[in-house]
């Protein structure tokens, strides 16, 4: 249990993984312009981040690993985490259309969110947690993804407002912020 | 210019990946610590790309439309593991330094990008040129932010020792804060260059520089074909549309 815990604080906050690994930058910048997108965008990345982390495990643990087959990963992973994001949007359509409406939006856009393949990835290759670690590290980081960009929403909200030099507008800008808050969160690297 | 020329022209400055565009931002951020480990990364992108705009561009006309993507994704996926074997076995430091964001070359957006934008649209030789001039793109502005990176960072470039014995190293250009810092300044630069001359030569066109445009001025500008902000945004705002839509029939 202790160690779960170890590998939650570290997934969300220590090793953020905005700030710190790098992965999902993309709708980091794209999708946090207003605080309710954001919050839309976290909680979808939370839905499919802890699934998808969870059924790749499962497969890599009980098909590619029996079959010899680890070199496919990258391959296997993708069009698992492809296919499976349609198959989320259809059942959430059907079964909680109140969740799939607050989510809706947002999740074809999470296929392409290197978070989601570099978690399945580092699960098997770097760490090789077992099933119930790897999704415990894929919910913990996409939580810590989610604070990532509500915070971020909530600057860039304030940041409007600002007279920023001309070249800086746009990207440049949320960048330096980003810069900022990686320095703040480096801070919590010494609590474990 | 040819046409072919005119396609490196277009990957290496006018509509480069790293500084316009913007894409592909994970690998540029995270790959920099150091000039070769930004060039190895170039590198391998630039591979990937240029192949997978190759054999795009040969499958286009018997990949049917309606799994375009599935099928672009399978070819890039199959190219990254090849590449991505070749590293491990001939260049085992650099692999280790790279490590997962080798794999993660697959979700990199320029490569679906360009498969998506040009190379299902274009001749075989035209779409090699275009991967040249994207993936050199890419490399070089990589390399730059390495070496920025590495010089103000360790005081060396690529491991040569550049800068005096008595200067002390700002480590932060190392960690990840400089990360963010040193592209954001390249950016505002590359961002300032682009934007002079273009008052002048397209007045009429009305272009709209891609880092600070907003999306609702897509409509009537020259360039949404090539940037991917005004499709984006588009999908967001029809998804929100749709969602509140059905809240409507509800309610």
């Amino acid at each position: 249990m202790k160690e779960l815990l170890l590998i939650a604080v570290s997934a969300a906050i220590v090793n953020n993984v905005v700030f710190s690994q790098f992965l999902g930058i993309c709708p980091f910048v794209g999708v946090s312009k207003r605080t309710d997108q954001a919050a839309g965008m976290g909680a979808a990345v939370i839905f499919v981040l802890t699934i998808s982390s969870l059924v790749a495990e499962l497969l890599y643990r009980f098909i590619l690993v029996p079959l010899h087959f680890q070199y496919l990963e990258t391959i296997v992973f993708i069009l698992v985490i492809a296919a499976m994001v349609q198959f989320v949007e259809m059942f959430l359509k059907k079964a909680v259309p109140s969740l799939y409406r607050a989510l809706g939006v947002y999740l074809p856009l999470i296929t392409t969110n290197c978070a989601v393949l570099g978690v399945a990835l580092n699960n098997v290759d770097k760490y090789d947690y077992g099933i119930l670690a790897g999704t415990v590290n894929g919910f913990a980081t996409a939580i810590g993804f989610a604070l990532a960009l509500v915070l971020m929403a909530g600057i860039r909200e304030k940041i409007e407002y600002n007279d920023i030099p001309k070249p800086f507008r746009g990207t440049a800008i949320v960048l330096v912020t980003s810069g900022l808050m990686a320095i703040a969160f480096i801070g919590f690297s010494g609590i474990i | 210019m040819n046409k072919y020329s005119e396609r490196l022209y277009n990957g290496l400055i006018k509509e480069n990946p790293t500084t316009v565009m913007m894409l592909g931002m994970c690998p540029t951020l995270a790959t920099t610590t150091s000039a070769i480990n930004g060039l190895g990364m170039g590198l391998c992108t630039l591979v990937v790309l240029v192949l997978s705009n190759v054999v795009i561009s040969l499958l286009r006309k018997i990949i049917p439309d309606e799994v375009r993507i599935p099928a672009f994704i399978v070819v890039i996926a199959s190219l990254v593991t090849i590449v991505q074997f070749l590293m491990e076995g001939y260049f085992p430091a650099l692999s280790q330094s790279l490590g997962v964001y080798i794999p993660l070359i697959v979700v990199n957006c320029i490569i679906l990008g360009r498969a998506e934008a040009y190379a299902s649209k274009h001749s075989v030789g035209l779409s090699m040129f275009d991967g040249i001039g994207m993936g050199l793109g890419f490399t070089i502005a990589l390399t730059i932010l390495g070496a920025i990176r590495e010089l103000f960072g360790n005081g060396t470039i690529a491991g040569a020792q550049i800068m005096p014995k008595s200067y002390v190293p700002i480590s932060i250009f190392v960690l990840q804060p400089g990360a963010f810092f040193v592209l954001a300044i390249l950016i505002a630069v590359m961002t300032k260059i682009l934007s002079r001359p273009k008052k002048v030569k397209t007045s009429e066109e009305s272009a709209h520089d891609p880092a600070t445009c907003e999306p609702a001025d897509c409509a009537g500008c020259a360039s949404k074909g090539s940037c991917g902000k005004q499709i984006f945004a588009e999908t967001v705002k029809a998804g929100v549309k749709d969602a509140q839509g059905n809240g409507g029939d509800e309610a």
